[in-house]
């Protein structure tokens, strides 16, 4: 066994290099190379976590702002409704005036004309007993040769059309 | 030339030889050659340097190799946090040396490099060199909880709730359980390396007896073994990591002692 043989005149040349070759590797790689190591590792867990953050808060803002938007959309929404219901209403009103005038104008119209029906027949009445007096005197002149006044043949005529 | 005779010495791969130095180079009396062990301390030190310094290009978005390295200095950071707490982030430096280091070690020992004529050599199946991790990891353990809780620090041990005619009696079994860890730690390992490095050779030296007895032996005999020999190299490798996360997880441990007491 090399390792119990070889002990009196190798441990001492196995002890230094050890020592110094170990040494060197804890200086260097040790306490020079795996705190940068760690470090970079760090550094993308910080830059990972706070990525994150940022991501979750430009969501939070993303649904303020929709939320913002909804509400906004909302009251324009029930503000056009309110245009609309307001036009509605304006325009009905006109319309009713507008119809109440025609009604009225041809309302009037019609009394007009009915008036003038009426006047019409009445006077077409009296022109009626007039030439129906007229017809009278001339028929009790020629019959009984009698000359019967204006005023006798038109009440006889009235009486006459009265009774029917 | 078939009947010369095939010797393996299962052994002999552990052996010490200078490369350099060998009678000049002394450091107050004592020589200090650079041996094949030195020269594989140094192997796995640049190996180990190349690694990490690919891992350092301090990338947002690791590249596989960054990706590597930053796994295993997880590996030991959680562990450290696991077994120790927060106060166990600043001896990363010292474990993940530790860890990489001997890993890096086991698995170097293990390639196959005889096949283009070099002799790895694993310096981790040498105690002389595993007491040495042992004893800083102990020392460590040490300063620490000297430093930390004074001599409060022997409280350690003698666990919470002991009844106080049992306290001497427990204070000598926890001091002297205590005071083994040390050689338990460095000899788990030196067994270890060295006992999956002796099977492959005794198991290399079966297929080459085999061979040579004849060829209905080296099917049989020396085929089975070879199929057995991959088997075992990848447990081997197996047990290069394992050893080496033993190490440095029961180093986390010890210093959890000393860091937090009980």
């Amino acid at each position: 066994m090399p390792q119990i043989a070889q002990l009196a005149e190798t441990y001492s040349s196995q002890i230094f290099w050890l020592l110094v070759i170990f040494g060197l590797v804890f200086f260097i790689i040790g306490r020079g190379m795996v705190p940068k190591v760690v470090e970079t590792v760090g550094q993308r867990d910080a830059q990972i976590t706070s990525d994150l953050a940022a991501a979750q808060a430009a969501r939070d803002r993303a649904d303020e702002e929709e939320a913002a938007w909804r509400t906004r959309e909302n009251e324009n929404r029930a503000a056009a409704q309110a245009i609309i219901a307001d036009a509605k209403a304006d325009g009905a009103k006109r319309n009713e005036v507008r119809l109440g005038e025609a009604q009225a104008r041809i309302d009037r119209e019609t009394d007009d004309a009915e008036r003038r029906i009426e006047q019409s027949r009445r006077s077409a009445l009296e022109e009626i007993e007039a030439v129906a007096a007229d017809a009278t005197q001339d028929i009790v002149r020629r019959l009984a040769g009698l000359d019967i006044d204006d005023v006798a043949a038109r009440s006889a005529v009235k009486g006459a059309m009265n009774h029917g | 030339m078939a009947a010369q005779q095939a010797s393996v010495d299962p052994m002999h791969q552990f052996t010490i030889e200078p490369l350099a130095g060998a009678s000049t180079w002394e450091l107050v009396g004592y020589n200090i050659a650079f041996t094949n062990s030195a020269l594989w301390m140094a192997i796995t030190a640049i190996v180990l340097t190349v690694f990490v310094l690919g891992g350092l290009r301090r990338e947002l978005v690791p590249g596989r190799w960054q990706m590597a390295v930053e796994s295993f200095t997880g590996f030991v950071d959680d562990m450290l946090e696991a077994n120790i707490g927060k106060a166990g982030r600043k001896y990363l430096p010292y474990v993940f040396s530790l860890f990489m280091f001997i890993l890096f070690a086991n698995i170097l020992g293990l390639l196959p490099l005889g096949v283009i004529g070099l002799h790895p050599f694993t310096f981790t199946s040498h105690f002389t060199v595993t007491g040495i991790f042992a004893i800083i990891s102990f020392s460590i353990v040490l300063i620490v909880g000297f430093a930390k809780h004074g001599f409060h620090f022997f409280s350690l041990f003698v666990p919470a709730g002991t009844p106080l005619p049992m306290i001497p009696l427990i204070f000598v079994i926890e001091l002297v359980s205590f005071m083994v860890r040390p050689f338990s730690l460095g000899l788990r390992l030196f067994v270890a390396m060295m006992a999956g490095h002796v099977l492959l050779e005794v198991l290399s030296s079966f297929v080459i007896s085999g061979a040579n007895a004849g060829i209905g032996t080296g099917i049989f005999v020396g085929g089975a073994t070879f199929i057995l020999m991959i088997g075992i190299c990848a447990l081997e490798l197996l047990v290069a990591g394992v050893q080496a996360y033993v190490f440095a997880l029961l180093t986390a441990l010890y210093i959890n002692d000393a860091e937090n007491l009980h």
